[in-house]
């Protein structure tokens, strides 16, 4: 049943097999897109036709690869300046979080907690509507009374970020607080002890054990941001993100191009995969 | 020197909390009262915002309203389960059957379609599934079926898609709490002539329950507040509670009704995740950890 205990043959050939069919169910749908994305073909689907790399390079009207594509790289553009954006701030915040609840005592401390927390039960779509809302209460209410046009309370590149960072922030603050409680704290009162102030105590003690957990957080956010549709599709103004464009774009026009991009976000995340899967094994 | 100290202690915390009172405040609290406040409102032939009941009243007497928000409800929990009974096995193997290494090797190939985002692995099934899907085309290949099969757009494929996207998130925490759990508790039962079932009902799910509470959570979430998958891949019948919300907001600039559905929605997830912590004795600040 487990390692160390034996087990009979058809029980353990019944469990590979199905650890297999669940890995095949779990790839199937990325292998297929990313060896689609070479197929030399005008439709999505199969039959092979042999091998092209068109839908990447080619620029012709017929034929318009991702990277002739202005429309589709703009996109990516501003889907990684958002993604960075947000990945810095809900670091800045979640990390400052993280130390509050879990060093700090005071007041309302559950409270605050559990609002901190609420993110994780608020399904995406609702945190959209309701910034939606309220940036749009506020930004008629400042046009009313002093006659400005905010551009952030309106759907705006802004408002995505801000949106994107309320719920990303849960995300660092955890993975933050995770790493917080294997700390030693009598490491940060010896800091105390030996006359370094509170801030300094954090800054060179604490900040630097948890630096391996604050970039990994950084990367989180960013991929969580990267990967958005739920909140940002209410908040976006005129310039899409990667998601909202390629959205778009399946439920009206698709080529191949799709593949192409696919396969470009496959093979960055498992770029990023394998490095993290090497750097928990040097640890 | 005791009173400049306790002065710096002061500096740090309100540093600290300074932050995250704005981001609380201004990013969670206000906006959901804004919610609240809207979905009591209606437009009046002025264009005027008025207090009404017009929202709630509207989603009680349309029964494709309620109806839908009931099968959102339904099958939220069937696919919940249904992730819970196919994740599980996934988990037990990668911390305790297999060898250190292959599980290593294994959990990278987990987290590729966990990051990569739901949008590609949604496209993704729909290559597959299409009827001219790779699916289709293999088995016309072979020789097994003349005539494509119907798999796209409709409830198989909705819920094949809403299952491939938040079945990770029940495998992780399982797999964190089984990692804590001691072999020898497994080898003592298997010892004193207990049965593969007996081990698995009476000791290997009690002692995960905290881990499948959280992941339970982190999947009925997801999935009852998913748009791409009910959309996409699901057909015209396949009706999602969110796709109410979307249509008012992107399509019918009904933003009051589209307040009033999100509050409904928000009280139905929470209202089954509070009863799931209740009946599992769990508490919310175990969820996230």
């Amino acid at each position: 049943m487990i390692r160390s205990l034996p087990s009979s043959p058809l029980y353990r050939i019944g469990y590979r097999i199905y650890v297999f069919l669940f890995f095949t169910f779990l790839l199937m749908p990325l292998i297929a897109i990313s060896v689609l994305a070479f197929n030399d073909s005008n439709f999505i689907s199969l039959p092979w036709n042999g091998f092209t790399l068109d839908w990447f390079f080619s620029a012709t009207d017929e034929r318009q690869g991702l990277f002739a594509d202005e429309e589709l790289i703009a996109s990516i553009f501003t889907s990684i300046s958002t993604g960075f954006f947000v990945a810095v701030m809900s670091t800045l915040v979640g990390t400052l979080a993280a130390l509050l609840f879990e060093e700090e005592e005071f007041r309302l401390k559950g409270v605050l907690y559990f609002l901190a927390l609420a993110p994780l039960v608020i399904p995406g779509v609702i945190l959209g509507i309701s910034l939606l809302l309220t940036a749009t209460s506020a930004g008629n209410h400042i046009e009313n009374t002093f006659g400005l046009d905010v551009e952030l309370f309106r759907p705006s590149y802004w408002l995505v970020i801000l949106g994107q960072f309320s719920f990303c922030a849960t995300y660092v603050m955890l993975l933050v607080s995770a790493r917080l409680k294997k700390f030693d704290r009598t490491l940060e009162e010896a800091a105390l002890s030996l006359k370094a102030t509170r801030l300094e105590a954090i800054w060179y003690v604490t900040i630097p054990f948890l630096r391996p957990a604050i970039i990994g957080a950084f990367v989180i956010a960013f991929i969580l941001s990267f990967s958005n549709i739920n909140t940002t599709i209410f908040l976006i103004g005129s310039d899409p993100t990667l998601p909202i464009d390629l959205y778009s774009r399946i439920r009206f026009s698709s080529t191949p191009v799709l593949n192409a991009v696919s396969f470009l976000i496959v093979l960055t995340i498992s770029g990023l995969a394998i490095i993290n899967f090497f750097v928990n094994r040097s640890k | 020197m005791n009173s400049n100290n306790k002065n710096n202690f002061n500096i740090t915390f309100y540093l600290l909390i300074v932050p995250v009172l704005i981001w609380l405040i201004f990013m969670i609290v206000i906006p959901h009262v804004e919610l609240l406040i809207s979905s009591f409102q209606i437009e009046d032939d002025m264009g005027e915002r008025v207090f009404s009941f017009g929202n709630y009243i509207e989603f009680f007497s349309q029964k494709i309203y309620w109806l839908t928000f009931v099968k959102t409800a339904a099958y939220s929990i069937a696919v919940t389960i249904l992730a819970f009974i196919i994740a599980f096995p996934i988990a037990f193997y990668l911390t305790k059957v297999t060898s250190k290494k292959n599980a290593g090797f294994l959990m990278l190939l987990l987290l590729i379609p966990l990051w990569v985002g739901e949008l590609v692995t949604v496209y993704g099934w729909m290559v597959l599934l299409g009827d001219h899907g790779v699916i289709n085309h293999f088995l016309i290949t072979i020789g097994i079926i003349n005539e494509p099969i119907n798999m796209l757009y409709n409830n198989f494929s909705m819920v094949v898609g809403l299952l491939y996207m938040s079945m990770l998130f029940m495998v992780i925490p399982v797999m964190s709490t089984l990692q804590s759990m001691d072999d020898s508790l497994i080898e003592a039962a298997c010892d004193l002539g207990a049965s593969k079932w007996d081990i698995f009902t009476k000791i290997i799910i009690p002692y995960s329950m905290p881990g499948i509470t959280s992941g339970a959570i982190i999947v009925f979430m997801l999935v009852i507040g998913d748009y791409l998958a009910p959309n996409l891949l699901g057909g015209k019948h396949s009706l999602w509670f969110t796709e109410q919300i979307y249509n008012d907001f992107l399509s019918t600039f009904n933003w009051n009704e589209g307040a009033a559905f999100g509050f409904l929605l928000l009280m139905l997830s929470s209202g089954i995740i509070w009863l799931a912590l209740k009946l599992s004795g769990q508490k919310l600040e175990k969820v996230g950890s």
